[in-house]
């Protein structure tokens, strides 16, 4: 009876570790990208416009009523012109695990925190994949361990990053750079664990009727470099400090409108500061007797550091609308201007989809830089105004 | 007494209760018989606890194209306040995994949550839009809400044959929430088991906007009926949307944890 016992719960246990292998729910998507830059590129070594193919297959298994999920998703890129830009990363390579009041995860996943929209402030988690697109979007798996108290409407994490992942930057014909190209093979650490380094991360949030609010801090690398110019004056190499950072982000949900706050305090070895966005999104629904909703949004943004900030959005304001019409196609346009109050320096951005047939879906983005300030952050990117148009095969 | 007298007694005794008790059910408006019918059907349908069905939903343009999405439903039962419900998107393809979670309240907006895949993220939104259409369907997020009692004013209107040879209370009932698009809807209920068989949508104009045709009403685990196909008609635009029902599964174990915005990413 014993052998037999011990047969079956071996059975079981090589059931349950193989079963993460037979991923039952494989789709993804294969995407074709075209760029259209309307002025001539302002670095030397660049080029113009061009295509781009990428693949994200995701596997995924979920078991026991959901409460053990397993998660597969590689992405790879490659780029007609820009060697940087050909790249490839594990999205996400994770296991999660419910049970009760906890939930545990363990390996490469991606997180994301905030409210805001026109910027990212106080989500710090997963490295910017920038190579792919400035607006933040576009992360970097990470590798974690995660433990969470889940509670009534909230919730309680502890995050473990053992490995650190670089910023990815466009090559020397990339488009969207700085002049001098950032030379990731020169990157150095504040810390000796150099990429080791093992950070740590804590969440809170919980939702209390119309107000939702989250409180993190956070103690490691920062994801964000400073960029050294190299003795040479020919690149720019990357320096990771230690920081520690403490954030807020809440919203009020009303019946129309949404309330939005991301705050951020960030400290490290040589400076300090605080930086914040807010604002608002209000939706009109039915417009014109029809079915579409209409959102109006306004955030300001604010860095401490003013002239200083090694973010262009440090006394800037965001004005936006959002349309979606609901039909079938799920057909979306949400066009948008950061202006900077202190030069007037402007970023324009259109961003519209729209799904073809089932399984295709059909991408639209522009990005027009006007009046750009010669101290303007977004100096560099002046001659960088562009239209990209994105196939998106789904699977 | 003689027992001529006691027969007498007893038999004015008994004629005088039937007429209290006509004159009781009398006495019942037409409201609170409509009020009495939504009650009982609310009552047949508790203890549920939680169910897991399967949604296909066809929708149909006026040309005949066809679409599919193809959509989870897991729903907590509340005790003493609203449902809560996760709907899980598998198709179309670009949406898969977006995952939305709906706690219902009578008559305040519900809260609602949505969790966006690409970005992880999830997000709060405001919930005042009942009347907009689901994912471009014919159904409006109003209509595929979790149906509290409190959400209408109900009145009775009459009893008549309905659909498979049963016989239906009509139902008339106004909506007590704000930013409906309806006036009113006509519900059809079947006399034995409180099954909900057709529904006319007015809109806000009062005119016949839909009307939903529920069949093949299977009975789960003993107790609760729920129809496999779901037929809405739009009269107005010609389009239709119909829902198919499978893998109904009651009392699968879930908890108010499965139906936390922090576990909405799993």
């Amino acid at each position: 009876m014993k052998k037999i016992n011990a047969k079956w719960t071996f059975f079981y246990a090589t059931f349950i570790a193989l079963s993460p292998a037979y991923a039952n729910d494989i789709s993804g998507n294969i995407s074709l990208e075209g760029r259209y830059f309307s002025q001539d590129a302002l670095h030397t070594g660049q080029e113009d416009g061009g295509f781009s193919l990428s693949l994200q297959p995701e596997f995924r298994h979920r078991w026991d009523n959901d409460h053990k999920a397993f998660t597969f998703i590689p992405f790879y890129r490659w780029d007609d012109k820009d060697k940087e830009r050909t790249h490839g990363d594990i999205r996400q390579l994770d296991l999660t695990v419910a049970k009760g009041d906890w939930e545990f995860q363990a390996g490469i996943s991606k997180v994301f925190w905030g409210v805001a929209e026109s910027q990212h402030l106080v989500d710090i988690i997963n490295q910017n994949d920038s190579i792919e697109n400035l607006d933040g979007e576009d992360k970097l798996g990470q590798p974690m361990l995660r433990a969470s108290r889940i509670m009534d409407n909230g919730s309680l994490s502890l995050y473990i990053l053992p490995y650190f992942r670089e910023r990815t930057f466009a090559g020397v014909k990339g488009r969207l750079r700085t002049p001098l190209v950032v030379d990731t093979d020169q990157t150095t650490y504040e810390s000796n664990n150099e990429e080791e380094h093992v950070d740590y991360a804590l969440r809170w949030n919980q939702t209390f009727d119309a107000i939702d609010i989250g409180l993190s801090w956070v103690d490691g690398t920062s994801r964000e470099p400073e960029l050294r110019v190299n003795n040479t004056s020919t690149a720019l190499n990357p320096h990771y400090a230690q920081i520690q950072q403490v954030g807020l982000d809440l919203q009020y949900t009303g019946e129309a409108w949404l309330w939005k706050l991301e705050a951020i305090r960030r400290e490290s070895n040589t400076t300090g500061y605080n930086a914040a966005v807010g604002g608002f999104e209000y939706t009109l629904s039915g417009v014109a007797e029809s079915a579409a909703d209409l959102g109006l949004l306004a955030e300001y943004h604010v860095d401490s550091r003013d002239e200083q900030a090694t973010s262009p959005l440090q006394n800037d304001i965001f004005l936006g609308t959002r349309l979606a019409l609901n039909d079938t196609q799920s057909s979306e346009l949400l066009a948008g201007a950061m202006v900077d109050i202190d030069n007037q320096s402007k970023s324009l951005r259109l961003e519209a989809s729209r799904r073809l047939g089932d399984n295709i879906k059909i991408n639209l983005e522009a990005q027009i830089f006007m009046d750009i300030d010669s101290n303007d952050l977004l100096n560099a990117l002046r001659h960088d105004d562009y239209l990209l148009v994105e196939f998106q095969r789904f699977f | 007494m003689n027992n001529t007298l006691k027969k007498c007694i007893k038999y004015s005794i008994a004629s005088i209760s039937i007429s209290l008790l006509a004159i009781n059910a009398y006495a019942e408006t037409a409201q609170e018989k409509g009020l009495r019918i939504a009650k009982e059907a609310d009552a047949r349908d508790a203890g549920f606890d939680d169910f897991t069905a399967h949604m296909q939903m066809l929708l149909r343009n006026r040309t005949g194209q066809k679409s599919v999405r193809q959509i989870e439903i897991k729903t907590l039962e509340g005790k003493g306040e609203g449902d809560k419900t996760m709907s899980i998107f598998n198709s179309p393809a670009d949406i898969k995994n977006t995952r939305m979670l709906t706690f219902s309240h009578g008559l305040k907006p519900d809260d609602q949550w949505l969790y966006l895949p690409a970005l992880k993220r999830v997000k709060r939104i405001a919930s005042r839009n009942k009347s907009g259409p689901f994912m471009g369907s014919e159904f409006a997020f109003e209509d595929l809400g979790s149906q509290e009692v409190e959400k209408y004013h109900h009145t009775f209107l009459r009893e008549e044959p309905c659909a498979n040879n049963w016989t239906c209370y009509v139902i008339q009932r106004t909506p007590a929430y704000q930013y409906s698009g309806y006036t009113k809807q006509i519900v059809w209920v079947d006399k034995q088991e409180y099954r909900p068989v057709k529904i006319d949508f007015y809109d806000r104009k009062d005119a016949h906007l839909k009307t939903l045709t529920s069949s093949g009403y299977r009975e789960y685990i003993g107790r609760y009926w729920r129809p496999s196909t779901m037929q809405m008609q739009n009269h107005q635009t010609g389009k239709s949307t119909t829902l198919q029902w499978t893998d109904y599964r009651f009392k699968t174990g879930l908890t108010a944890r499965d139906f936390n915005k922090n576990t909405l990413k799993r």
